[in-house]
């Protein structure tokens, strides 16, 4: 059975704001996935884990985060912090018997619009082959 | 502070898994300093015991709440406010915030979401580790203000014990040994010679071996 996932994608306003541009066709050209919704965030530091488990609570199958690289964050450590965060969801999920991956972090450039891309195509795929949420 | 950690979850899904209505209480005293079992972690606790519950196909209903502290009876008085409206209480207080509940609240079913661990301290941000035992007689104007009963691993009261290598503590390597630690600050403060002294006999029956302690102030109380 085709699965298509819900996938849930919190990202910094740095690292997106190309992909945005031209009110977010750059980025349909560029087979950005249509289910991979996404929160622009002034900095991904702003990310508290709650956001992320109220993702899976409201019923996503994968949810990750994308900011600035880890030593060059726009706001010094925000990154950083939000990695923190993603890895202590990845623990509780590991925690629930649940695949850890559901959640991710990556550390992107700013405006680097196939790597961004690349970033959601992982994560679909990923999760695709996962299935669906147990949380469902 | 008291220092906690949160208990693993399938030990806490387990406590309630059978529950309809969960209070997720949370303390805003010790346990927020360390980050165990403030308003912050109570919301992502409601938010895993839900999130576990489903998993499990049991459906629930997982609320969150604080109190100022759960160690004093005119806080846990709060609590009635939540009357009727859950059958369990999963508190993110230290132990004595679930005992307190317990004591003053005979109908309610209250559960613990953390693991008590010390009387502690943070030196770094996000580091915390034990300072004292609480022994109930205190003994840090012998020992330069490092405490020999919580700190070092036999509570020895004229250390060290022979076993500390490079002023490590002989059970980790990461551990200081307090007794070095000891006779090198009371060597900063010139104060050495006060160790060739043995230390007076302690009275044990203030720590753990006289069973519950309790303490009273004629002023304090009305
Ligand atoms: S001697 Fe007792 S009261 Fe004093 S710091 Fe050590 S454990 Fe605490
Ligand atoms: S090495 Fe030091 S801290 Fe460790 S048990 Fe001996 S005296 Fe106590």
């Amino acid at each position: 059975m085709s699965f298509t996932p819900d996938i849930r994608l919190f990202s910094c306003h740095y690292t997106s704001q190309q992909s945005c541009a031209d009110e977010g066709r750059e980025l349909q050209q560029l087979n950005f996935p249509e289910n991979v919704k996404m929160t622009r965030v002034v900095c991904t530091g702003k990310i508290e884990e709650t956001t992320l488990l109220k993702a899976f609570e409201e019923g996503a199958d994968g949810v990750y985060v994308v900011g600035c690289p880890a030593d060059g964050c726009h706001n010094v450590k925000g990154s950083q912090r939000a990695a923190k965060r993603v890895e202590a969801v990845r623990s509780s999920l590991g925690e629930l018997g649940v695949e850890q991956d559901r959640a991710k972090m990556f550390f992107l450039p700013r405006g680097l619009h196939p790597e961004f891309v690349g970033a959601a195509r992982e994560m679909n795929e990923l999760v695709t082959e996962l299935g669906p949420s147990p949380f469902g | 502070m008291i220092v906690a950690e949160r208990k693993p979850l399938a030990e806490i899904i387990e406590m309630v898994q059978d529950c309809k209505k969960i209070l997720v209480l949370a303390c805003r005293g010790c346990v927020t300093v360390c980050s165990a079992g403030g308003e912050r972690e109570a919301e992502i606790l409601a938010s895993l015991i839900r999130l576990g519950l489903k998993k499990a196909g049991k459906n629930a209903e997982v609320f969150d709440a604080s109190l100022v502290r759960q160690c004093d009876k005119e806080y846990i008085d709060a609590i009635d406010q939540f009357k009727g409206q859950y059958d369990a209480i999963v508190s993110t207080a230290c132990g004595v915030g679930v005992n307190f509940i317990a004591n003053l609240r005979p109908e309610d079913n209250v559960f613990p979401a953390l693991n008590t661990t010390f009387f502690g301290g943070s030196a770094e941000q996000g580091i915390w580790s034990e300072q004292c035992a609480g022994c109930g007689d205190c003994v840090l104007h012998f020992t330069g203000g490092l405490c020999p009963v919580a700190r070092c691993a036999k509570s020895l009261m004229n250390g060290p014990c022979g076993g500390s290598v490079d002023g490590r503590c002989e059970i980790h390597p990461e551990v200081d040994c307090v007794w070095q630690m000891i006779y090198d600050r009371m060597g900063n403060l010139q104060r050495q010679e006060e160790l060739t002294a043995s230390a007076p006999m302690r009275d044990w029956s203030t720590s753990r071996h006289g069973g519950p302690r309790k303490q009273v102030r004629e002023d304090l109380t009305v």
